[in-house]
């Protein structure tokens, strides 16, 4: 089955290996070496998508990144759909599903297509206008409109079973673009030793030589150098080549992204394979041999499909054997075109015409043209071509005006010279200059320690190329510093073909009438751009905004030029003076999933637990995340839902005994002879008289004068704390401490180091606390009169090391085992099994929360939001008052900060014991008042409270202690509930049970 | 992503670092002594230079010293890195001379 | 815990052996910090070169020292020598002040070894570990995607990790997940 449209020999392709694809569900086939666009175009397809505003039949316009219409779904199932491909850059394999997008019901019947129809009322800035009023048609109309109409592609319905992985690397020089520059640097940087990464976008190394059929290099045909270049580099051990691999983004200090795409071109992925690999590469030096980008011409009706440019035209002939049409005309402003028109000739395309629009053109490429006898017509246009979804004629004159002649053809080749691609030179902050010889902007001063060098800084003769890709080379080689290799100047031949073309629209484009696109993927056309102007925009990055040009997934690659030819001529203003919009990253789409990396599912945070955690989980504790640990919330027993279970708990341990995973708190060891004078200055409380083997309830405020963290701390020795800190704020703690010591008082002879992992605790509460750890303690007094509350001490447990404290978070008797964290499991089991007889149960996050709550001890970020101080929360006595100073003093002695309208921390009862107030409500005195209301105040905690036998709740009310026993409203969606303020503290206000 | 170099371990990427703001601001020794409008200034008043700023980072992920740095804001260039406690470099000792 | 987590070929087109994660032996562990004449006592007392390079390790048979920052060194011993080398140096800093804080049960190790070593490691670790950047003997905290590791280079294809006890299961995922390719 071969096509009139694939030629008999030659190109880069496999005839012998066909391949299966489908298109639309038509069965197609191609050959091995093939894109998707080649593999249509070898079938004779130019048809493979509709346009976004007008639903124009479009076809395929280029060869590579640059392809604006050619956007395809392809499909492995229903979970690897990848919308948005450009059909140019997708590897053909066995059994590959696409279909085009953007089109309903079918490709050639599209309804959508009648936006062609009302083009007329929906011109530039169309969004801003019509759909502006009347206001009331939006929810009805207008939304309901754009919804169906907008969007490209379709996502994946399921989520998507594909691996990513990530890459840091490092190299002296990176060299992005594999063609006859990058490949010139890499062999010069290569050969001075240098790290070397060499990646290309495309499949295979070589860039323009992959469509080079009669240049020489070195005296060997240019893809025959070709191959012993890329030999010689890819047995260099320093040298990293990457195929498929697309430089997506220049960051601040040479860090560039790239995107390697490892299995998407293989029938058959390997399941050990990640399909795309993020590189994070820092480079000592970069080379961005980026080529240029062929622009089309604007000229009416220059959409159709069977229209496209002329070196995407010879790079399908050349690379993949695949005639684009049968009879073509050729429409051109650079001699780029006519080496194009002799291949094809000689291939045995009938050249119909060359319209030059240039009056003269004498290079090499046409005086071979007029030898083979082409029909060349200088100073000659497009006026329009005809065709419905594919191109069938054009119509053509001359430049100035007159009679038009229609030609007939089936295919239509258009240059309009190269843009230089600076995509990431610019996202570099690299300067660009203005070449007024080239008419291009090209790289100018580097922000980065970066170069370009061949087409990419707009140069573009084969030895010139190769030359300053060389230089480049040895320059970056020279930055690094190693010595470069000798300077080789590498033999090229290749045709000169000048740097000739034609920046924004061509005479006609603004005939009534006429449709010349400059954005084929946002459908902007000339007028659309002229409109702008004459509605009074100026600024390049308005006008973009409100035409939308150079804004779609293409960003503009083929179009932004044009739209500044055209804008700069109808503003009558220079081109470098209208300026140029921003390039952003990626240079083409990258997926999430690769920005993702292993970032996901269970990798996606580290998940912390402790060792008592799968004792926990056999027992069947419900789970809940606080920062990346995982806590027991509640053990749950026989179907008891989290109420049920929570009021259980806290009842055995006021009457009995619990025990409670507290591994996660934090835990700082502050050592050094300065650790008592360090904590002074540190926290709001006195620490020089405390004793050894004391402890102490420690408030840390910022300097702000609000809370920042609490808890125990322990003074171990004369030199040594043992500080414990909240779940979360561990990190932040001992970053705020290290903070101090390391800037304000770096004179302490004080250190810090975190030990939060290097203790299990155990906490045991409850009025038989102690009963349960007699008999497990070896050397330790657990009495009242040895141990009393807030002391701790050192000693074994089951054998084990322990710091052993006297605490309570429950405000029962209680001790918190501290173990070395390997022997936290054995010992949890021990304390375990010898409370059973004791009814000791385990109790979670929640339980401790109520418990908490109960005795109106605060949690910070649940009390405290960072706007409230040690008194509003009611912390004073904690607070060493003869001290001259502590983090946070001077700020807590502003008025504000005693102001008696300001928060305070009190209880609320609900007047209907059995409601529980949401946390988060608002406090107001007044339910009566109009809405919005003025709240006084917020509920910080709530519970009911299984000891107490009703609701409980903490709020932060305005001048709240100064409110006992008055009643306040929480509104809620079914109306205000009513409270009476009380104290937080709801139960053992004598403190009696703790000090059991 | 920056590449700091850190005056204890030399050049790292900016993943093992905490930004810790304006440098060079001494916490008051007798913070008694200011009144509000001065404790105010000296807590909430920031600089918020276009080129070249002190500024404190530190090597969490790796040394875990603070240390200073002058970076320019407008180009993301850092033109020196130097030790806590050790006075900004002139302008003529920076990476590239002034910013 | 398997003793090899993982055997693996991290990408077919730039590798072709195997890069090995396995837990290491228990070991004692310490936090020293001070001033140079700390570290150069602590040095001397457990019969090791000072480390008087930054991100430099010295270390024989069991014992170790690692500089981690120029005020903080990671002292490591056998699993069974903690209380000697708490005995040691409590006697060789008796009259320099100083910190020591075991940290034994706050980290496990790791070792990461094989060819494809540094390019595994590569795959989470933003540092550049080739051996003319981090040499055999190196060591510094760092990261390793998101949880914060030691890294020591102990011979050209082989690493130690210390990692924080709960970040474990984290990071040896991590590498399983990275070396599967």
């Amino acid at each position: 089955m071969t096509s009139v449209y694939r030629t008999k020999d030659g190109g880069r392709i496999q005839r012998g290996k066909p391949l299966r694809f489908t298109f639309d569900g038509r069965a197609l086939q191609g050959v091995e070496g093939d894109t998707l666009a080649s593999a249509l175009l070898a079938n004779g397809i130019h048809l493979v998508g509709r346009s976004f505003k007008y639903h124009r039949p479009r076809g395929i316009l280029s060869a590579g990144a640059d392809e604006p219409n050619a956007l395809v779904g392809v499909r492995r199932d229903a979970a690897r759909y990848t919308p948005n491909l450009r059909a140019t850059q997708v590897e053909l394999y066995d059994g590959l599903e696409a279909e085009s997008q953007n089109r309903w019901p079918s490709l050639a019947l599209d309804t959508g297509a009648l936006n062609g129809l009302i083009s007329p009322f929906i011109p530039a800035g169309f969004y801003y206008k019509t759909f502006m009023w009347p206001r009331k048609a939006w929810d009805s109309l207008y939304e309901p409109f754009i919804r169906a109409a907008a969007g490209l592609g379709r996502a994946p319905t399921q989520a998507d079973p594909d691996r990513y992985l990530n890459r840091y690397a490092h190299c002296d020089v990176l060299i992005a673009g594999a063609g006859p520059a990058g490949l010139s640097a890499a062999l010069t940087a290569a050969r001075s030793g240098a790290r070397v990464i060499l990646c290309d976008e495309q499949s295979e190394f070589g860039g323009s030589l992959l469509a080079e059929t009669s240049a020489t290099i070195e005296g060997l045909p240019a893809q025959v150098w070709l191959q012993e270049a890329i030999a010689e580099l890819a047995g260099n051990p320093r040298v990293v080549l990457l195929p498929r691999t697309t430089a997506f983004g220049y960051f601040a200090h040479n860090l560039i992204g790239l995107n390697q795409r490892v299995t998407d071109h293989l029938a058959v992925p390997s399941a050990e394979q990640p399909r795309e690999r993020l590189w994070q590469v820092r480079a000592k030096e970069v080379i961005l041999c980026a080529g240029a980008l062929e622009r089309p011409l604007v000229f009416p009706g220059n959409d159709r499909p069977g229209i496209l440019l002329a070196d995407s035209a010879r790079t399908y002939l050349n690379r993949y054997g695949v005639r684009p049409g049968k009879r073509v005309v050729i429409i051109t402003a650079h001699d780029g075109a006519y080496r194009a028109a002799l291949d094809l000739h000689a291939a045995g395309v009938e050249i119909a015409a060359i319209a030059d629009v240039r009056a003269t053109a004498d290079g090499p490429a046409p005086q071979a043209a007029r030898q083979a006898g082409l029909p060349i017509r200088l100073r000659t246009t497009i006026t329009g071509t005809r065709g419905g979804l594919r191109v069938e004629g054009v119509s053509l004159a001359a430049m100035d005006g007159g009679p038009s002649q229609s030609v007939a053809c089936d295919a239509v080749l258009m240059s309009g010279g190269f843009t230089p691609s600076v995509h990431l030179f610019s996202q570099s902050r690299g300067k660009l200059d203005w070449d007024p010889a080239a008419q291009s902007f090209v790289p100018g001063r580097s922000a980065e320690r970066e170069r370009s060098a061949g087409a990419s800084r707009g140069l573009f003769g084969l030895a010139e190329v190769l030359a300053d890709g060389a230089a480049a080379g040895a320059d970056a080689v020279a930055a690094a510093g190693l010595t470069p290799p000798a300077p080789r100047r590498l033999e090229a031949s290749g045709i000169d073909l000048g740097t000739d073309g034609f920046l924004g629209a061509l005479p006609g484009a603004g005939a009534p009438g006429a449709k010349a696109f400059v954005d084929w993927q946002n459908d902007v056309t000339a007028k659309d751009l002229l409109l702008a102007t004459r509605e009074g925009f100026r600024s390049i990055e308005h006008i973009k905004r409100y035409t939308t040009t150079g804004m779609a997934t293409d960003q503009g690659k083929t179009s932004n030029m044009n739209a500044l030819g055209v804008v700069s001529e109808a503003l009558g203003t220079p081109i470098p003076a209208v300026g140029l919009t921003t390039f952003r990253m990626p240079y083409t789409p990258v997926t999430f999933g690769s920005l993702a990396a292993t970032s996901r599912g269970v990798l996606f945070d580290p998940v912390r637990t402790t060792p008592i955690h799968d004792w926990a989980a056999a027992q069947g504790a419900v789970f809940e995340d606080v920062g990346l640990w995982k806590r027991a919330r509640y053990f749950p027993r026989g179907g008891e839902d989290m109420d049920a279970a929570v009021a259980r708990e806290c009842l055995a341990v006021r009457s009995g005994v619990g025990v409670f995973d507290a591994t996660t708190l934090g835990k700082i060891e502050v050592v050094g002879p300065d650790a008592a004078k360090f904590m002074n200055r540190l926290y709001v409380n006195a620490w020089t008289k405390l004793a050894p083997g004391r402890s102490r309830y420690g408030v840390l405020l910022r300097d702000d004068g609000f809370i920042f963290d609490d808890g125990v701390v322990g003074r171990v020795a004369e030199d040594r704390f043992h500080v414990t800190t909240t779940t979360g704020g561990a990190p932040r703690v001992l970053a705020m401490m290290e903070d101090y010591l390391q800037t304000e008082w770096p004179d302490l002879n004080v250190w810090l180091t975190s030990t939060t992992e290097q203790w299990a605790v155990i906490a045991v509460q409850g009025p038989q606390a102690r009963q349960v750890l007699e008999g497990l303690v070896e050397g330790i007094d657990l009495s009242a009169e040895a141990l009393p509350h807030m002391s701790l001490t050192e000693g074994k447990i089951c054998g084990v090391p322990t710091r052993l404290f006297r605490m309570s978070f429950t405000g029962e008797l209680g001790f918190e085992v501290n173990v070395p964290t390997s022997h936290g499991r054995a010992v949890w089991e021990a304390i375990w099994a010898a409370g059973q007889p004791h009814g000791m149960v385990a109790y979670g996050t929640e339980t401790m929360h109520v418990l908490r709550a109960e005795k109106g001890y605060i949690i910070v970020g649940q009390e405290t939001d960072g706007t409230v101080t040690p008194d509003d929360a009611g912390l004073s006595w904690a607070i060493g008052r003869t001290k001259a100073d502590y983090v946070g003093k001077r700020s807590l002695a502003r008025e504000a900060m005693n102001a008696p309208d300001r928060k305070q921390l009190v209880g609320l009862y609900t007047q209907n014991p059995s409601v529980v107030i949401e946390e988060g409500s608002q406090v107001v005195a007044d339910a009566r008042q109009q809405i919005p209301m003025r709240p006084i105040g917020h509920v910080s905690s709530s519970y009911m409270s299984a000891t107490l036998g009703r609701s409980i709740a903490l709020a932060l009310v305005s001048g709240g202690r100064a409110r006992m026993g008055q009643t306040l409203f929480v509104p809620t969606a079914d109306g205000e509930v009513a409270v009476t303020v009380t104290s937080p503290v709801f139960y053992d206000q004598e403190g009696v049970r703790v000090n059991a | 992503m920056l590449l700091i170099t850190c005056p204890y371990c030399g050049p790292r990427p900016e993943l093992e670092f905490a930004y810790g703001g304006q440098a060079h601001i001494a916490r008051p020794q007798q913070p008694a002594d200011l009144n509000d409008d001065a404790w105010a200034e000296h807590l909430y008043m920031r600089d918020n230079a276009k080129g070249a700023h002190a500024e404190r980072w530190r090597h969490t992920h790796g040394c875990a010293r603070f240390f200073n740095a002058v970076r320019d804001t407008g180009s993301d260039r850092i033109l020196a890195t130097y030790e806590t406690g050790t006075p900004r470099p002139a302008a003529g000792d920076l990476v590239g001379g002034a910013a | 815990m398997h003793d090899t987590l993982t055997a693996q070929r991290p990408s077919a087109a730039s590798m072709s052996a195997p890069a090995i994660v396995k837990p290491l032996p228990a070991a004692s562990r310490f936090i020293l910090q001070g001033s140079a004449a700390v570290m150069a006592a602590a040095a001397a007392a457990l019969a090791l070169p000072d480390t008087k390079l930054a991100c430099r390790a010295s270390a024989h048979g069991e014992r170790a020292i690692l500089w981690l920052g120029p005020y903080e060194r990671l002292v490591i011993g056998g699993e069974a020598e903690g209380a000697e080398l708490t005995r040691l140096l409590a006697a060789a800093l008796v009259d320099l002040p100083h910190s020591l804080v075991e940290v034994t049960d706050r980290q496990i190790a790791f070792e990461v070894t094989g060819p494809h070593a540094a390019e595994l490691l590569n795959s989470a670790c933003p540092l550049d570990l080739d051996l003319s950047q981090f040499p055999v003997g190196m060591c510094t905290r760092t990261i390793l995607a998101k949880a914060e590791i030691v890294l020591w280079r102990t011979a050209p294809e082989t690493f130690r990790l210390e990692v924080w006890r709960s970040f474990s299961a984290y990071v040896v995922g991590l590498l399983e997940e990275a070396g599967r390719a």
